[in-house]
This record gives C-alpha cells, sequence and structure tokens, in this order.
C-alpha cells in the first residue's frame, strides 16, 4: 500500500476550481514533488491531504488510512509543514520542539536521532525567540518540529519559498537523508530547478495536474527541438522571432531567449534568416529542455 | 495519550506568551487599575468640597445646626452666606457656585410647630446630572439632621430620597461603579483576550499544526481559556482590594460567595470569547467583534452607566442577554446590601445557563477542520 | 548630460551600533535593467529607501535621476516609479479608479489622466474590463497594470520591489517583456529581489551580504568568475 493514495479528487472555492480531478500516489522513501505556481492548488491538496480539508469529490488515503473517516489517526502519523512559517514566534526554539514534541505525546530526547543532523545546526540558537531567526533557520526548526514524532509521512508545502539560496541547497539535502529512512515526503515548490531533486514530479497548474514522471522523462517529453539564443537586443530578438513561420514559440529566460521550432533547424540555417547586422554579439546553440521548458509547453495547451 | 501532561505543556505554553507580550500584559494588569482609579479618582471628586451659598433668612439656633450639619459631611463647603435673594445669581455666573439652600425665616416654628418645613435647594441646572447629585446629597444631608433632632423618621415631603440611594446612604457613587467596573474588566480580559489569543493561533497559521496533531479540540480551547480564567480572577480579587482599600468600598455579604459568583462570571465570559473565536480568522475581527458585541452593549445596556428601566423596550431587551446586566446586579446584592444566594437565584441561573448555551454553541462550531 | 540614471558613492545607514548598509558605491546607466539582490536581511530594503529618497543616509553621497539624495529626496519622488509585490494597487477600486487615483496623485492633469487611462488600458488590452475590480483579475493582468500604473507619470527609474516571487512561468515572462519593452525606451529599471533566477533577466546584478556589495557584473560574467551554472551557484560560492 502506497504511503499517499489520491484518487480524482476535486475541491471548489466558490466558483474557483482548485483542485480538478487529481490523482497520484507516493511510496514509502520516495521524495515526491508538486511544481506549480501560487494558486495552483498545491497547498489545497494538502489541506485535505492532512485532513484539514474535506474534499468535494474523489478519496485519498495517507499511511494506510482514509482522510475522512480515520482523521485521528492520521493526524498521529504524518508531519505537517505548512506553506508560511506557522511555530510561535515568540517562543524559543527549545520551547517551540519541546512544545511539538510534547502535544504529540513524545518527548526530544526519544526522536531526537532522527532529527539531529538539522536540530544541531540551530541548537546554538536554541535561547532565541524563533521570530527572530533568519528564514532559513526558520525552516530548519519548522522541519524539525514536524519530525520530532517520527512521522511515515511528511507534508511540506513550499518550505523553500522566501529562503536564501544557500540554505535551500542544505533543505534538500535534509530531505534526501529523510527519504533514506523510510519516510514518505511529498513537497512542494514554485521552483522549477528544484524539480530535479525529486524523484518523481507532477507538474500541476490551475488545479489540473499536467504530468506526472521523474524529472529526467518529463524533459524527455518535450516535444519540439529547443535553441537559446542571446543577443545585445534581446526583446527585440525576440519580436523578429515570433514572427518568423518556424517558430513555435519564443520566450525570454533569463539571459537568453529559448527558441522552440515547429522541425529541426541547423543553427546556421536560424541566423540566416536574422539580419545578423543588428545583433554583433549573436550566439545561438540547440539546448535540451528543462522543467520550466516543459511547464510552459503544457501550460500553453491548457 | 498524557492528556495531564499535553494540557501542562500548553498551559505553559499560554503563560510565555502572555508574560513575553507587553500589550497583554499592560492590558491584563494595568488597565483594569487604571480604570478603577480614573472612575474612582473622577466620580468621587466631583461630590467633594461642592461649593454650597447659603441664603438664611431664619438666622437661629437650628438653621445654624442645620448648616452645621451639612457642612460637616465635607461634601459641600460654604462659598458665601448670602444677605439678600438678588445676591444669588451672581454666584453661578461665576461658575463659583454648585448649589445655593435657602432656609426660610419661619424654619424652626414651622419645623417645631407644624411639623414641616421647607427648605429649597437651587442647582445650577445647566449640568444636570451634577445639579441632580448635588441635591441629593443636599437632601440626605438634611434628612440626616431631621433624623438626628428627632431620632426619628422626618416629616414625609423632606424623605424625597429615591429608593435607589437606599443601600448607599451617603451616596458614596464609588459603590456604585465598582461592581460596573468589575463586570466590565472581567469581560475584556475574558472575552477579549480569548478570542484573540485563539484568533491568533489560526492568523499566525499555528492552528493548522495544532490541528493535525493528535490534540481533541476540547483540549484545544481548555487550554487557551484556563490561564485567562486564572488571571480574570486575580483581576476581580484585585479590584475588590482597591475598591476596599482606596474607595472604602465594603463587602457587605459572603466574600467567598462573592468570589465564586465572580469565577461564574468569568467562565460565562469565557465561554463567550471562545464563541466569538469560531466565527473570527484574523485578531482585527475578533478584535471588531468584541468591542462592538460586548464591549458596547455591556457599558451602555447593562445598567452600569444608564438605570435599564429609563431605556426604549427593545434595549431593555438586549439588555437583558448581557451576561454583565446580571452580573452589576449579583455584585450589588452581595456586596452592597449584603444578601445571600437566595436573593440573585435568577441572576445566577441566568449566568448558568448562558454557560451551557455558549459553550454548547462553540462546540459545535469549533471546526475540526479548516473550513 | 549625465548617462547615469543613479549614482551612488560609498552609501551607509546605520541603526545604532547595526550597520545595514555598509559604504556600497555602483551607478546604473540610463535604459539599463539593474538587479539588486540579497537574501532577506541583506540591506536591500534599506539601500532601496535610501535611493527612493525615504531614508536618509548616514555618509555618503549620490544621485538619482540627478538629484542628490540627501538634498533633493523630495525632487527624486517625483522623477521615480515604485512597484512592489505586497502592495501595488487597491483591489476594491475598479481598474480605472486605479489608474485616475495615482494619477492623482502623481499630480497629472485631469486631462493626462483620461489619456493616460486610455493608452494603458489599450496597451494592456484591459478596456473591456476597466470597471471590474482589480481584485477579480488574475495575477499577471494585476501585475502588468500596476507596472504601467508605476509608470504614469513618466518616471526616469523605475523600482520593482520582489515583483515576480511565486508566479506561473508563462505570466513571468510577460512581465519581463513589459520590463524589456519599458527599458526599451530608455527608461532605467532597478529590480530588487531575493529570487536568484529573476537575476538572469537583468543586463547587470549585483548581490549584497550583510550590508555590502560583494559582487557586480553581468550575470554571464558573474557565472565566470564564480564558474557556476546559474546564479543560486554564485549566490553559494559567493557566501561560503
Amino acid at each position: 500500500m502506497p504511503a499517499i493514495e489520491v484518487n480524482n479528487t476535486s475541491r471548489t472555492y466558490g466558483k474557483v476550481q482548485a483542485l480538478n480531478s487529481i490523482s497520484l500516489s507516493v511510496e514509502y522513501g520516495e521524495l515526491f514533488g508538486l511544481i506549480g505556481p501560487d494558486g495552483a492548488g498545491k497547498s489545497t491538496l494538502f489541506r485535505i491531504l492532512t485532513t484539514l480539508l474535506l474534499a468535494d469529490t474523489g478519496t485519498a488515503s495517507v499511511a494506510g488510512h482514509d482522510v475522512v473517516q480515520s482523521y485521528r489517526q492520521i493526524r498521529k502519523e504524518v508531519g505537517y509543514m505548512p506553506g508560511r512559517f506557522s511555530l510561535y514566534q515568540d517562543l524559543t526554539v527549545e520551547e517551540n520542539l519541546r512544545f511539538f514534541a510534547t502535544i504529540f505525546n513524545t518527548t526530544i530526547e526519544e526522536n531526537y536521532n532522527l532529527i539531529k543532523d538539522i536540530y544541531e545546526q540551530i541548537e546554538p540558537f536554541k535561547k532565541r525567540p524563533a521570530g527572530k531567526l533568519s528564514g532559513g533557520m526558520k525552516q530548519k526548526l519548522a522541519l524539525s518540529c514536524a519530525l520530532i514524532h517520527k512521522p511515515k509521512v511528511l507534508f511540506l508545502d513550499e518550505p523553500t519559498t522566501g529562503v536564501d539560496a544557500v540554505s535551500r541547497q542544505e533543505f534538500w539535502d535534509m530531505l534526501k537523508n529523510l527519504k533514506e529512512k523510510g519516510i514518505a515526503i511529498l513537497v512542494s515548490t514554485p521552483y522549477m530547478d528544484e524539480a530535479s531533486l525529486c524523484d518523481r514530479i507532477a507538474l500541476i497548474q490551475s488545479g489540473k495536474i499536467l504530468q506526472t514522471d521523474t524529472p529526467e522523462e518529463i524533459v524527455k517529453s518535450y516535444p519540439s527541438p529547443l535553441y537559446a539564443i542571446r543577443s545585445n537586443n534581446n526583446y527585440e530578438l525576440l519580436k523578429v522571432l515570433r514572427d518568423k513561420n518556424y517558430t513555435k514559440s519564443a520566450l525570454p529566460f533569463g539571459e537568453y531567449l529559448h527558441l522552440a521550432t515547429h522541425t529541426s533547424m541547423g543553427v546556421d540555417e536560424i541566423i540566416s534568416t536574422l539580419n545578423t547586422g543588428n545583433y554583433p554579439d549573436l550566439e545561438i546553440k540547440p539546448i535540451k529542455p528543462d522543467i520550466e521548458d516543459l511547464f510552459l509547453e503544457l501550460s500553453r495547451e491548457v | 495519550m498524557n492528556m495531564i501532561k499535553v494540557f501542562w505543556a500548553f498551559i505553559q505554553k499560554e503563560v510565555y506568551h502572555i508574560l513575553r507580550d507587553r500589550r497583554t500584559l499592560l492590558i491584563l494588569f494595568g488597565m483594569p487599575i487604571a480604570q478603577v482609579l480614573i472612575f474612582g479618582f473622577a466620580v468621587t471628586n466631583e461630590f467633594k468640597n461642592a461649593n454650597i451659598d447659603i441664603l438664611d433668612h431664619a438666622k437661629d439656633q437650628t438653621s445654624q445646626k442645620l448648616i452645621r450639619h451639612v457642612t460637616s459631611s465635607g461634601h459641600f463647603k460654604i462659598n458665601r452666606m448670602l444677605l439678600a435673594e438678588h445676591e444669588m445669581e451672581s454666584g453661578f455666573k461665576s461658575g463659583k457656585t454648585d448649589l445655593i439652600m435657602v432656609i426660610p425665616a419661619d424654619f424652626s416654628k414651622d419645623l417645631y410647630t407644624w411639623d414641616q418645613a421647607e427648605i429649597q435647594l437651587i442647582a445650577d441646572g445647566s449640568d444636570p446630572n451634577m445639579a441632580n447629585a448635588l441635591e441629593q446629597y443636599a437632601k440626605a444631608m438634611i434628612n440626616g439632621f431631621l433624623f438626628q433632632e428627632f431620632k426619628q423618621s422626618a416629616k414625609p415631603y423632606l424623605i424625597g430620597i429615591e429608593t435607589r440611594m437606599l443601600y448607599n446612604p451617603l451616596l458614596e457613587s464609588a459603590y456604585n461603579f465598582i461592581p460596573g467596573t468589575i463586570a466590565l474588566i472581567l469581560l475584556i480580559i475574558s472575552a477579549m483576550m480569548t478570542s484573540l489569543t485563539i484568533a491568533r493561533e489560526k492568523e499566525q497559521g499555528t492552528m493548522e499544526i495544532l490541528l493535525v496533531s493528535p490534540l481533541p479540540p476540547l483540549l484545544i480551547i481548555l487550554g487557551k481559556v484556563a490561564p485567562y480564567a486564572i488571571l480574570s480572577f486575580i483581576d476581580a480579587v484585585l479590584i475588590l482590594i482597591m475598591g476596599y482599600f482606596i474607595f472604602d468600598v465594603p463587602v457587605t455579604g459572603s466574600v467567598i460567595l462573592l468570589l465564586l459568583l465572580c469565577m461564574v462570571y468569568v467562565i460565562t465570559a469565557l465561554s463567550l470569547g471562545t464563541l466569538i473565536s469560531t466565527t473570527s480568522e484574523t485578531q482585527q475581527d475578533a478584535m471588531m467583534k468584541s468591542l462592538i458585541g460586548l464591549l458596547m452593549p455591556s457599558t451602555l445596556l447593562s445598567g452600569f452607566i444608564f438605570p435599564l428601566t429609563s431605556m426604549p423596550e427593545i434595549l431593555q431587551y438586549i439588555g437583558h442577554i448581557i451576561p454583565a446586566t446580571y452580573f452589576i446586579e449579583i455584585l450589588k446584592g452581595v456586596m452592597l446590601r449584603g444578601v445571600g444566594i437566595e436573593y440573585i437565584l435568577f441572576e445566577v441561573g441566568m449566568l448558568l445557563f448562558m454557560i451551557v448555551a455558549f459553550l454548547t454553541l462553540t462546540w459545535k462550531k469549533f471546526k475540526i477542520r479548516l473550513e | 548630460m549625465n548617462s547615469y540614471s543613479i549614482e551612488v558613492e560609498n552609501l551607509t545607514k546605520k541603526f545604532g551600533e547595526f550597520t545595514a548598509v555598509d559604504n556600497i558605491s555602483f551607478k546604473v546607466a540610463k535604459g539599463e535593467i539593474f538587479g539588486f539582490l540579497g537574501a532577506n536581511g541583506a540591506g536591500k530594503t534599506t539601500a532601496m529607501r535610501m535611493l527612493t529618497g525615504l531614508s536618509k543616509p548616514t555618509s555618503g553621497q549620490g544621485t538619482v535621476a540627478g538629484f542628490n539624495v540627501i538634498r533633493d529626496h523630495e525632487k527624486i519622488k517625483t522623477r521615480i516609479g515604485y512597484m512592489s509585490q505586497k502592495f501595488s494597487l487597491y483591489e476594491d477600486l475598479t481598474v480605472r479608479q486605479n489608474i485616475r487615483l495615482f494619477g492623482g496623485i502623481y499630480g497629472l492633469s485631469n486631462q493626462e489622466i483620461r489619456e493616460k487611462s486610455e493608452t494603458i488600458l489599450h496597451d494592456l488590452r484591459l478596456s473591456e474590463v476597466s470597471s471590474k475590480l482589480v481584485a477579480a483579475l488574475p495575477l499577471g493582468w494585476k501585475q502588468r497594470l500596476a507596472f504601467a500604473i508605476s509608470m504614469i507619470h513618466d518616471p526616469d527609474i523605475v523600482f520593482l520591489d520582489e515583483p515576480t516571487g511565486g508566479v506561473d512561468p508563462f505570466v513571468r515572462r510577460q512581465f519581463w517583456e513589459a520590463i524589456y519593452e519599458a527599458a526599451g525606451h530608455g527608461r532605467t529599471i532597478f529590480v530588487t529581489t531575493h529570487y536568484l533566477d529573476e537575476a538572469e533577466y537583468c543586463d547587470r546584478v549585483s548581490i549584497m551580504v550583510s550590508g555590502r556589495i560583494e559582487a557586480l557584473d553581468t550575470p554571464t560574467n558573474l557565472k565566470k568568475q564564480f564558474n557556476a551554472s546559474t546564479m543560486d551557484n554564485v549566490f553559494v560560492k559567493l557566501v561560503r
């Protein structure tokens, strides 16, 4: 039996369809990523799975328990880190951890080995109020609190939002260690570049899952040849490219533009269609698509 | 699971919250003290050393005795002794005079021969509350004088003192405001503070984590409520002590009964607070609901400031669904009149009924989920 | 005529003992898209407040849109636009009312406001929803409307505070295209963000760490300098 199983789950808020017939399953020891922008329905799904919300239709089970009937059991066996920092800002690091340990009917000492690696990093600040910690330290404390009762399933709703790049990287390393201990982890993120750190991912937008697979398989499904192009005037070049009939899509991608064409073309072939005099530093190279390319492609179809 | 231990951890957490937030502490202890002092001194100052002008046409022994009696109370101080009617107005105009007492020339003759004499009191009607209060004071003084002179009830037309003053013979206004202040303060602390602290958990997102834990909802509510129950009770005692030592407000009845009934009222207010919090998502929301739904009606419609009987019928009805209305009656009964529980059974019953009603509603409305 | 929109030298801001911004110096050319990066608490907000005339520097010198940051801070405010992700538009006003309000705030005449309203509504293709509440618009539309409104008084520089965090990748690109277009018209764009992938869209970026600017160059050069594949890695290497 999988750790998390969701079947055709839908949920509306008033007129807004927050979740539209979602299905997925997560195994123990798997790090599963839910990738999508704000408002895609990620938090709604988390709340349904943590028994905080009821779905309109569909069934779901967590750690083998039905989310509606056996919500009490689930509440004992899952760890949950909500989307924003949800600890007591006026309590110290240690007080927060001790409080959450107690309400989950355990002690810090009992499960210390599980949080040891994480907690040790914030232990020097254990007398500091949680509200005064940096983003990265808050996140580590929140993770420690979510883990203190040794949950079988861990729900992390956008844990890396608003956290600096160094802490993000450390955080993902911690998750890797945790899944090796057999914990099932469902993590959501708006950062496409974090997708590749998951075992499997589901791309979600407007309440619908666009695709579910391993990150490698997902990028393989990208249907078109793709080129990265750069010049001294990207914006003008972008407009020029969009008017070419070989162009399927042209979008800014940081310093580069990503050009998807209908058929495979040589770099020189593309250059020949451009007025190179306007772009002295023109650079074109064929590239492999990443998750973001695929997300853009899929969300165009919706 | 070990409920006692969990409950204790919860209480401990609440105590940390309270101790670490200066504003909460200020509301908890600063406000009651400030309010008692302000009400107390503002109200009592009005009636100390009011300036009285006296036009004594009689100028005999009896009138002198009356004047001495009136001024000996400390409430009135003779401003001027007037000689003729035409001097009266200037005192009011200059604002130096608060009250004028006119003693007729035949005062002692009327009093001893006919058993009835007339004394005229003239007050400045531009401040009706003040004028009314001073008049009541002066009347009480005069009655006291008659009582002393005749060792019996005075003449009927001179006893014209309303019965509501009956249990407050010296008309010490501090007596009346202490029950009202206790009722208000306990309501603010119990109802508003609990609704705020629960709303804060929702606002900060910590309620989400508490719900996704094996904590039973009842324990969450009790854990939130218990610290404030104790603090409210401490406040009640604090106010009573301040009333006793600073304003000489006695507790005529049983102190134990009084404290017990304070506890009942505190629980009523707390259950109301938890009910408010079940319908509020943010602290601002809870605050507005407490202020408009609780504080305003409790101040205006409980009989604390304005007597209920003089209000339009609809407001009287509203007044009768406010816990403070009953509690003020209870306090007046036990503190000032010294009655036992048998005289206030109805009021106590109403409070108990409200507790059951509010808690049932809270129980029904408290969500085990977020929606 | 000066070809820089922003020029600051040794700008410092202290709060008591704490130095929030420590001796920063940089120049931003007209029409440049300048990324101002750093983790939360690195001093970005304080630095931006000094540049927008909201906070007086403890020491140092600088000009923004040709005005001195110490003497002429009130004049600076008339020549800059500001947009933040947290607050930009009044959600309970309609699209048109928002345009009118901000036009009024920046002292445009009624005639100008009318003209601007039509231009903005036309350019963003919002004419049909002009009498709808802003709250009812999709996030991407709101963002572009907020951006257009921040330029209603034709400012020389637009300050964008965390403009596109967490939004849809497609919406984000539309927004960057709008930024490119504004820059193409010679407007300077100053973007503060802690999302490092945003940085890749900028012409040049500076990275602030503990009040100091620790790196400043084009994204390409920075990646080369730190031997990193993404700006994220640049940041990680810089901090460690």
